[in-house]
């Protein structure tokens, strides 16, 4: 557990060196969690201590939400103000991403299927 | 007797403990209700959180800066717990290979329907400049929203509260609208569910399927480098 925390933690490491260094737009944990990947593509296996920690740090994922949403607090006033396109953005926005990635993938899903039977 | 009680406070309010404690009490207490009252979506375990929170810390008198001395040990996790989001992704890497064509249309098209959607229906219904740019990037998983909210001019500590409310909003008509629209297919449910409502969408995609949790933490992994890509660039052009 403890190889694996540690491995998880430098490849967030790294990854905040790389955002800093090269100033990229993306966090770091994005660039750690590239890393990890890669990392595990060149092993070709995935050790099961590693996925034990994976699974014990997702399934509380929901939670470590919690904080950052708290912080709605900070800014009551603009939220009360503005509760109508704020509302509808998020709500029609929502469902409208949801509907357009959900059809998107499963026409270009079926249409990979079939061009992979039509070409032998 | 009520010295006591004023002094145990002020030790109490000033520890991070108290607050980290009450964060977990307040989650126990929303996953609780939520069971309790038959899993719908709309008793989410977060939102309920948040709201008993919100009115704790107003009651108590309590500015959130001390409040996330706390809560930040709950908040550091999420860091890892990103990182961690590499091990269902290499589970899913056969998958992934093969569908790799399908994944990288529907990026694109997500991603933009995502933004243009918010700062679009946002700006229909009368929104000021700042709360557009401050909800553009709101599908994104909170740190990379925060992020970039702030490089382009938003107010990131709304930009976290607007991701959150994506994310339970999500989970609450994600089910709905993907069976109403027919789409059966674990692959574009989880790539949904990753690309509009990004961590906590991924979490309730996990608990459904597990190819459907692995396609939504690639589409959340990759949503948010791509949003990250493109925002600045489609924000510079309507300059």
């Amino acid at each position: 557990m403890l190889g694996s925390l540690t491995i998880i933690l430098v490849c967030q490491l790294l990854g905040e060196i790389i955002t800093r260094l090269t100033g990229l737009p993306v966090p770091g944990p994005v660039i750690g969690m590239l890393l990890l990947f890669c990392g595990l593509l060149l092993k070709q296996n995935l050790p099961s201590e590693l996925e034990g920690a994976a699974n014990s740090l997702h399934r509380y994922l929901a939670l470590l939400f919690v904080p950052a949403g708290v912080g709605v607090i900070t800014n009551l006033d603009l939220l009360v103000r503005s509760w109508l396109p704020l509302g509808g953005a998020i709500l029609i926005g929502t469902a409208v991403t949801i509907a357009v990635t959900g059809q998107v993938m499963q026409r270009a899903n079926r249409h990979n299927q079939q061009n992979e039977g039509g070409t032998p | 007797m009520t010295g006591d009680v004023s002094q145990l406070w002020v030790y109490l309010s000033t520890t991070p403990l108290l607050w980290l404690a009450v964060t977990l009490i307040a989650y126990q207490l929303g996953s609780w209700l939520f069971r309790r009252l038959g899993c719908s979506p709309i008793f989410n375990p977060v939102l309920i959180a948040v709201l008993i929170l919100v009115l704790l810390l107003k009651l108590s008198n309590t500015p959130y800066q001390t409040y996330f001395k706390g809560a930040q040990f709950i908040h550091f996790l999420l860091g890892p717990a990103t990182v961690a989001l590499a091990i269902p992704l290499y589970r899913e890497v056969a998958m992934i290979r093969k569908t790799f064509r399908p994944i990288a249309i529907t990026l694109l098209l997500g991603s933009l329907a995502a933004i243009v959607s918010a700062v679009g229906i946002a700006w229909l219904l009368g929104g000021e400049r700042v709360l557009l740019l401050t909800l553009a990037p709101k599908s994104v998983t909170t740190p990379i929203a925060m992020g970039i909210s702030e490089q382009i001019g938003g107010l990131p500590s709304l930009t976290a509260v607007a991701v959150v409310l994506t994310g339970i909003t999500g989970t609450v008509i994600g089910d709905l609208v993907l069976n109403w629209m027919r789409v059966h297919d674990d692959t574009a449910r989880g790539m949904a569910f990753g690309v509009a409502s990004h961590g906590i969408g991924t979490a309730h995609a996990m608990q459904k399927s597990r190819t459907a949790g692995a396609f939504s933490a690639l589409a959340m992994a990759l949503n948010g480098l791509l949003t990250a890509l493109l925002l600045p660039i489609l924000i510079s052009l309507l300059r």
